[in-house]
């Protein structure tokens, strides 16, 4: 390829922020400065060339962080350094909604709008913010600030949430949840000028993970070390059995440990429910890992919880996955709006490349394996694991067609293993106990322990952990019961692309056999509570929302689908359906059975589901 | 600076790239003859295709007529407008023919409700939010499966802020008009125009721009969702991009989006009158690459140039001298009185 570039110069800090990832450049080729004794007779090419594209996401943050938009000097100069045509890239960056293409203030303030964060003000929040600051998207407070309005923040245990982040040479972000309009501006206002780096967010296991504060809880076992431990430190990790599993791991070897997760009969916890043990197929030999950390189905935040808390474990899970199926390299793949998460993974991980249990020769074994951080930006489709490569991989996070599945052609088209932060930190437990013995807790059909993000309406929101097989009743219960009027109109269990259940369902276990008896799923584990003084309409609309600005726009039926579904909703609700509410109600249906049908990926297939359940629930229109 | 040791920024995340990722072997596939044969049951039918065959293939051998928009022979299937989707025994889902191989053993059933229902569908959601009046093939499908686009309401009107379109943020509307990416014609250069609100996001341009044919990448999707679009870099001009003006991307376009400004124009004055048209297979005289040139002729005038997609010089593909280089032809010289005036 003759590259092309625009004519944009780059201006120095444009250059610094490409450079901050990349280094400085070593050839005129690559944007430096010209020399001919180097750059004359050679040139860089074949393979090489081009071999760094999957940099470009973090390039793009680099530059999103400096500057606060991806300019086209930025730009020009990534796509030198890396090789990438400028409309590819711009195709990318214009993907992301962390990622603005247009200059915007350097300071941006997200303020969810989400289902969980309407039951708590969030709507009412957003309506004072317009007041103070202006409608989403203008500049206020000097020209320095905008708010825009967000899905699921993965805060819903502090709904209402919001997140700020400020670019600058010291850029910054910062959560603030629960927030009310008026702390959030003034905190806006002082973040937007500060110049000492604080944390992003402070982590509170009573508030997060409240069961841990109830009485009994000494049967926790994958919150056993959340607010207990600091998370920062290394040696406390260890010191409340950390890097035990990793031992033992080691010491059976690979093909024991495939073997016991295979025996547990773990299932995956990221929303698929696919059985690990046939995803863990030595036979293929995978080459890569992936953790799947970019949570963002609305209302959970349960592998947020975990990260922050917990880090190490999904560190040392991550390589003992690594390890037994012989990959050398593994990906993790962070939501974007994690910066906490972020943070605490990133310190674990060189902590722990320092101390030798990540690297070359682990703990003296003689193996090697190391984990990459990669940090999203904005988009409920990278969770999808196919778009989660792609993104990688520096291209759009668009997904692809399966087959082929990530076993057989996965991140760079090799096999690859790609796996939810919470099935990996399950494999702490099953090394320890055994897969028999992890198997015997939970049900015939869902094995082990299970985290549930409890949000909405409930006394004491937060994750918990049950095994599975408790009823969707029991869980309320630890929960504090229904908070708001105290009435509960609706559950919507499994998150957006979940399903709503009534009242009289509350017996449902919470296994995948028992909810897919009543036509629902587990999903993520989203158990979000609505009561009667709620307009489920509302919820609805939202959720459609939800998923037209979700979509990746690749397939007509989920493009198309998601945007005719909510204009559909919309037209119920003001009263004017084509022709009659039941030509309309129908139409609603045919719309969700071709996504259902003829959709790539789960983000179309279940854009309908939610929707879909209210409606033969309650009559609503 | 305030004397502390400038840090790397936060959000400059660490990024550690410990062995160049290279990519995998492109696969190949095997001559026909060393192929294994599979068999599968198609509208109740057995048929045998070698390993490796799509279902769409399989299906037009069965004598089955699988519509196709985004599929194209000389392009990689992309498979993103799925009006080619079969239903497969045992499949959840429907599944894409057109890149979808046949395994042996596989039921298909290409005219269930599941799948008309889908299609029809399909191209109602094209034909209620795209301009589809200069694609024929759209057209005939939406006879074809009895499609009533009208049905989702009337489509809202021309638009001017697709390109600045932000990533996940829409306005809200009361639903009474249906969306639709109708949009000015961008017109910013002589030979060709990009008439956006006729575009089904295909990625067929895309691919023809990129390593399918051109290997110039031009033009990229851009955008999320409903608001992905075709591209340059920020929405540059064509003239500011890397175009070579091959057309190409005009050669696979199936909805007339990309377009010869000599059939625009004529469009636009009322003068495009397909009746009067004629097709001139040639060679194209400037190179000694020999491609065929089809010449599209109206009131002997040439109006467009294509080049046949079977033909294996060229595949459907030229450079800017063959698809755009004939304006000479037409120049009326009053010296010269040659007797081809053409
Ligand atoms: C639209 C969409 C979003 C998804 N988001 C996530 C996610 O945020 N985290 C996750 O672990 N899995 C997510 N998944 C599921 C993944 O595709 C994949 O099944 C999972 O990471 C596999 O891990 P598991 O087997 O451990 O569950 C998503 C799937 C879809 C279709
Ligand atoms: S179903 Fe939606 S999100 Fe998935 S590939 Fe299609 S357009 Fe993209
Ligand atoms: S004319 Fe050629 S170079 Fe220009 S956009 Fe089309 S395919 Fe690409
Ligand atoms: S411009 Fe034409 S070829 Fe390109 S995506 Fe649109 S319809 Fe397809
Ligand atoms: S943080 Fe607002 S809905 Fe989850
Ligand atoms: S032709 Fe198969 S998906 Fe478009």
């Amino acid at each position: 390829m003759d590259a092309h570039y625009t004519k944009q110069h780059s201006s120095a800090a444009e250059k610094q922020a490409v450079d901050s990832v990349l280094g400085a450049p070593d050839s005129g080729w690559k944007g430096g400065t010209r020399s001919p004794e180097r750059d004359g007779h050679s040139a860089v090419n074949g393979h090489a060339r081009g071999s760094e594209r999957h940099l470009l996401l973090p390039v793009l943050h680099a530059i999103q962080a400096r500057l606060g938009w991806i300019s086209p000097g930025a730009l020009n100069y990534a796509c030198q350094r890396l090789d990438v045509p400028p409309a590819e890239a711009y195709g990318v960056a214009s993907f992301y909604g962390l990622f603005s293409v247009t200059p915007r203030p350097p300071c941006v303030l997200h303020v969810c709008d989400d289902i969980a964060c309407m039951t708590r003000g969030g709507e009412e929040l957003c309506g004072k913010l317009e007041s103070q600051l202006g409608p989403p998207g203008s500049a206020s407070l000097a020209g320095k600030v905008t708010w825009l309005r967000s899905p699921c923040l993965g805060l819903c245990e502090r709904a209402p949430a919001a997140l700020m982040s400020r670019a600058g040479e010291k850029p910054a972000e910062k959560v603030v949840a629960p927030a009310s309009s008026g702390s959030l501006v003034s905190t806006l206002q002082s973040f937007a000028v500060a110049t000492i780096k604080e944390p992003p967010d402070h982590f509170e296991a009573s508030v997060s993970a409240p069961q841990l504060t109830h009485g009994d809880n000494s049967n926790l076992m994958l919150l056993r070390r959340i607010g207990r431990i600091d998370p920062a430190s290394l040696d406390d990790y260890r010191a409340h059995g950390g890097y035990d599993a990793l031992r033992r791991a080691l010491d059976r070897g690979g093909s024991w440990v495939v073997r016991e997760v295979s025996a547990s009969r773990l299932v995956g916890r990221g929303g698929a429910a696919f059985p690990t043990g046939k995803k863990w197929d030595p036979s293929n030999k995978p080459r890569y890992l992936v953790c799947n950390a970019d949570e963002s189905e609305p209302g959970t935040f349960k592998d947020r919880v975990v990260m922050e808390a917990d880090p190490f474990s999904v560190v040392e899970a991550m390589t003992i996955a690594g390890t037994a199926l012989g990959c050398e390299r593994a990906y993790l793949y962070v939501r974007g709006e994690y910066p906490l998460a972020g943070e605490r993974l990133s310190h674990a991980i060189t902590a722990a490349r320092e101390r030798g249990y990540l690297g070359n020769n682990i703990l003296g074994r003689g193996v090697d394996f190391d984990i990459e951080i990669r940090h999203g930006a904005g988009a409920y489709i990278c969770g999808e694991e196919t778009a989660l490569f792609n993104s990688i991989e520096g291209l759009r996070g668009e997904p692809r067609n399966k087959p082929p599945f990530p076993t057989q052609a996965g991140l760079f088209g090799k096999p690859t293993v790609i796996n939810n932060v919470e099935t990996l930190i399950n494999l702490l437990l099953i090394v320890q106990e055994g897969g028999e013995r992890y198997a015997a807790l939970g049900t015939k059909g869902s094995t082990g322990p299970k985290l549930f993000c409890l949000s909405g309406h409930i006394r004491q929101p937060g994750v918990y952990e049950v095994p599975f097989g408790t009823t969707l009743r029991e869980l309320i219960g630890l929960g504090g019961g229904v908070s708001g009027s105290g009435r509960l109109k609706a559950i919507l269990l499994g998150g957006a692309a979940g399903s709503f259940l009534s009242p009289d369902e509350l017996d449902t276990p919470l296994t995948f056999e028992g909810t897919r008896a009543v036509g629902a799923s587990l999903g993520s584990g989203v158990v979000m509570l609505f009561d009667d003084t709620v307009d489920l309409r509302k919820i609805l609309f939202r959720i459609a929302a939800f998923f037209r600005d979700e979509s990746c726009g690749q397939c007509v039926p989920c493009r198309l689908g998601t945007v005719r579904q909510e204009e559909s909703l919309q037209r119920l609700h003001h009263g004017g359906p084509i022709e009659s509410v039941d030509v309309e109600l129908s139409m609603l249906k045919e719309v969700g059975q071709v996504m259902r049908d003829a959709s790539i990926c789960g983000l179309g297939q279940t854009a309908s589901s939610a929707v879909e359940s209210a409606l033969r629930r309650w009559q609503l229109f | 600076m305030d004397g502390e040791k400038e840090k790397v920024p936060a959000q400059v995340r660490t990024v550690n790239p410990l062995v160049p990722v290279p990519r995998g072997p492109i696969p190949t596939v095997p001559p026909e003859s060393t192929r294994r044969t599979v068999r599968v049951t198609i509208d109740g039918r057995e048929i045998s295709v070698p390993e490796g065959t799509t279902l769409l293939e399989a299906t037009r051998k069965a004598g089955k007529d699988t519509p196709t928009l985004c599929y194209l022979e000389s392009l990689t299937p992309v498979n993103v407008c799925r009006i080619c989707v079969v239903e497969l025994e045992g499949s959840r889902a429907l599944v894409p023919a057109c890149s979808r191989k046949a395994e042996d053993g596989m039921v298909i059933r290409t005219d269930s409700e599941r799948v008309r229902l889908s299609r029809r569908l399909i191209l109602e959601f094209l034909a209620s939010s795209v301009d589809v009046s200069t694609s024929p093939q759209i057209r005939s499908y939406l006879e074809r499966y009895d499609a009533q686009p009208q049905r989702f309401g009337v489509p809202q009107s021309a638009s001017e802020g697709r390109d600045a379109a932000h990533a996940g943020v829409h306005v809200v509307t009361d639903g009474s008009r249906a969306a639709a990416v109708a949009q000015p014609t961008k017109v910013d250069n002589e030979l060709y125009v990009r008439d956006y609100g006729k575009c089904i996001l295909c990625y067929k341009c895309v691919e023809a721009c990129g390593v399918d044919a051109q290997n110039t990448f031009a033009i990229a999707v851009a955008g999320r969702g409903f608001d992905a679009r075709i591209s340059t870099e920020f929405a540059v001009p064509l003239p500011d991009s890397a175009c070579v003006y091959c057309g190409n991307c005009i050669g696979v376009c199936p909805t007339g989006a990309l377009m010869f400004v000599s059939e625009h124009n004529m469009r636009k004055a009322g003068t495009w009158d397909e009746s009067r048209q004629s097709s001139t297979d040639t060679i194209c005289p400037y190179c000694g690459v020999g491609c065929t040139l089809t010449l599209r002729v109206q009131d002997e005038k040439i109006v467009r140039v294509e080049s046949p997609i079977e033909n294996g010089v060229t595949h459907g593909n030229l450079c800017v001298k063959g698809r755009f280089g004939w304006q000479f032809v037409q120049i009326q010289d009053k010296n010269h009185n040659g007797s081809d005036a053409g």
